[in-house]
């Protein structure tokens, strides 16, 4: 079967990298980061707050460390939508009602992106991340408010969680996957938000919202105005004017371990 | 190495290079934010940085450029639509003016970005550069009515959001076609902030769909209405094939189905093909026969968008340009 999956030299030294499965003992972490990503990285990671949180799952480095980090993402997504369509709110939706057609569409999705991932890491002789195990305690399923705003939050943290990571991704065909599903996945956002609250499809949580000025119709506009937070270019959810508020692995998987049980719980040492 | 010697030596030589950094001055903010990051071997990225948003416009490459031009053209063909849109009475109907606006405002901000990288010398477009009828110029296309209120086939606007569907969906297939040649070392802040407009695209995409769905159930202001097939006027929020060629316009032609189908090379690697909305291969995998028999090709096709390539959007994004547009070299 064909494949354009990496195949690139430098994802050949990421396969090395498989990720860690049992839990990161203070020495073999140090012993990790510096085989693997240099000087600079051992002392970055060393002062990392993850090197204090004993027994997570690190999704490794390189390009198959990012294939791993968003195959963890789908899994928690197409777990949490599985989940819903056995709970009250979906049970009570009406045949044909738009939002029973919106969750059997998204539970397909992410089911598919879960798979696709997996599929994908295989054929490229990746070792997949284990299977996760959710931790959705907090989440009333019969309940509709609580059901839509925890999807919200997947979907918010999923559009800001690859967009923080394509900068990591060095073979472009991963780039380019990685771009198809994005997309759907702040179409998701979009229309959950809406669903919550009209009209809030972008709002200034998830992107830096912009003010301009110079709006005449026959104004030759050149960018004037002014965004809501001033940007940077660390990745911490302060980007340019009118963007998503993308954010760095790390900063992603301290929201996502609150879904994770231990023993699933992640971190992304390299990707600072 | 002393570092801010270095910025003083380099002040020095060039006596407006912190106001080129940044206009009001805020660069040792900007250091201070980043301070707690600055280690002995981050300082050379962290000047990197600085250089290119000093310098940057004259270093890009061909590529880099011609893709961040071609963005920038087409944030001005959004800008422009959702702006005069706003300004003519009766056009956006009530429920949906702070939407616009945000789009407007967030499109503006993309304008804002992308000058800020192309440099002063990048191009700037206005309204009347555009032919938004879709004629090419001759201001008598399919979608002629979709900034007259209430005119043919534009009841509610449904031809005026018909029209920032197609622009919003060329608009994300164009920079996921682009993202590629963004990702080089030099320009990884540059493809993270594509990335970051890529996005906010595709959740104007979502929204413009639901309000269709809306006007076609006449339930405007409401995210609720159900997707109708075959979703040319009612469509789901993401794409599903094709959307059986999207919006139809008053004459009965279908003046987007470019928007959905495929470019040009429509098969090959991920990074350099071009497939139809309604592609089921990822990676050269049918996800349709490996993974699941619950996953319809229409399952699998809404999964994934798909890039377009630069010559591609160009043949679509041309229909929309006036001959002053044509005479500055918009979209060629």
């Amino acid at each position: 079967m064909p494949t354009h999956f990496p195949s690139e030299p430098q994802l050949r030294e990421a396969e090395l990298d498989k990720p860690l499965y049992a839990p990161i003992k203070r020495r073999s972490f140090f012993m990790y980061a510096g085989a693997t990503a240099g000087a600079t990285a051992l002392v970055l990671a060393g002062c990392s707050k993850s090197d204090s949180s004993p027994g997570t799952i690190d999704v490794g480095s390189g390009d198959a460390g990012i294939l791993n980090y968003a195959y963890a993402l789908e899994q928690l997504e197409a777990a949490f939508y599985a989940q819903i369509k056995t709970g009250g709110y979906y049970m009570g939706l009406a045949p044909g009602s738009a939002e029973k057609q919106i969750f059997d569409d998204l539970a397909l999705h992410e089911a598919i992106h879960r798979d696709f991932l997996k599929a994908a890491l295989q054929a490229n002789s990746i070792t997949p991340l284990k299977d996760l195990t959710p931790n959705f305690s907090s989440i009333n399923f019969g309940n509709r408010d609580q059901v839509l705003s925890a999807a919200q939050t997947f979907e918010d943290t999923g559009v800001a969680a690859y967009n923080g990571a394509g900068r990591f991704l060095s073979n472009n065909a991963n780039l380019a996957l990685a771009g198809k599903i994005v997309s759907v996945e702040a179409r998701h956002a979009a229309l959950i938000r809406d669903l919550r609250s009209y009209n809030s499809f972008v709002a200034n949580d998830v992107v830096n919202t912009f003010t301009p000025t110079n709006t005449a119709v026959t104004a030759n506009y050149l960018g004037e105005g002014t965004p809501n937070s001033t940007p940077n270019t660390q990745g911490n959810g302060n980007p340019g004017p009118g963007q998503e508020r993308s954010k760095r692995p790390p900063q992603i998987l301290q929201a996502v371990n609150n879904f994770l049980a231990d023993g699933s719980k992640l971190s992304a040492n390299s990707f600072m | 190495m002393d570092f801010f010697q270095l910025l003083s030596d380099v002040e020095k030589a060039d006596p407006e290079f912190l106001d080129r950094i940044n206009p009001r001055r805020r660069v040792f903010k900007y250091l201070g934010d980043a301070g707690q990051k600055i280690t002995a071997a981050a300082v050379p990225a962290v000047l990197a940085s600085f250089f290119n948003r000093a310098y940057g416009q004259s270093t890009l490459t061909a590529p880099v450029q011609a893709v961040l031009t071609l963005a920038l053209q087409l944030e001005y063909l959004e800008y422009h639509f959702y702006n005069t849109a706003l300004s003519i009475n009766g056009l956006v109907p009530s429920q949906e003016v702070a939407a616009i606006t945000t789009i407007r405002n967030d499109e503006a901000g993309h304008i804002n970005a992308l000058r800020g990288v192309l440099g002063s010398s990048a191009p700037s477009y206005l309204f009347t550069d555009f032919d938004y009828s879709g004629g090419s110029g001759s201001g008598n296309g399919p979608m002629k009515n979709a900034l007259i209120p209430g005119a043919d086939g534009n009841v509610n606007g449904a031809l005026f959001f018909a029209a920032g569907q197609a622009f919003s969906d060329t608009g994300q297939r164009a920079y996921k076609g682009g993202a590629p040649v963004l990702n080089t070392t030099a320009t990884k802040d540059i493809l993270e902030a594509a990335l970051n407009i890529h996005s906010v695209e595709a959740r104007h995409n979502s929204h413009f769909r639901t309000v269709r769905r809306a006007i076609a159930a006449n339930s405007l202001g409401s995210a609720g209405a159900p997707a109708v097939a075959p979703y040319n006027t009612a469509p789901k929020s993401w794409i599903s094939q094709i959307d059986n060629g999207g919006p139809i316009a008053p004459d009965g032609s279908k003046p987007a189905s470019k928007v959905y189908g495929p470019g040009n090379p429509p098969t090959g690697a991920p990074d350099a093909s071009y497939p139809g909305e309604d592609n089921v291969s990822q990676a050269g995998v049918d996800l349709t026969t490996k993974l699941s028999t619950a996953y319809t090709p229409a399952a699998v096709s809404e999964a994934f968008d798909e890039p377009l390539d630069g010559p591609t959007v160009k043949t679509i994004a041309t229909m929309f340009t006036s001959a002053a547009g044509k005479a500055k070299g918009l979209f060629v």
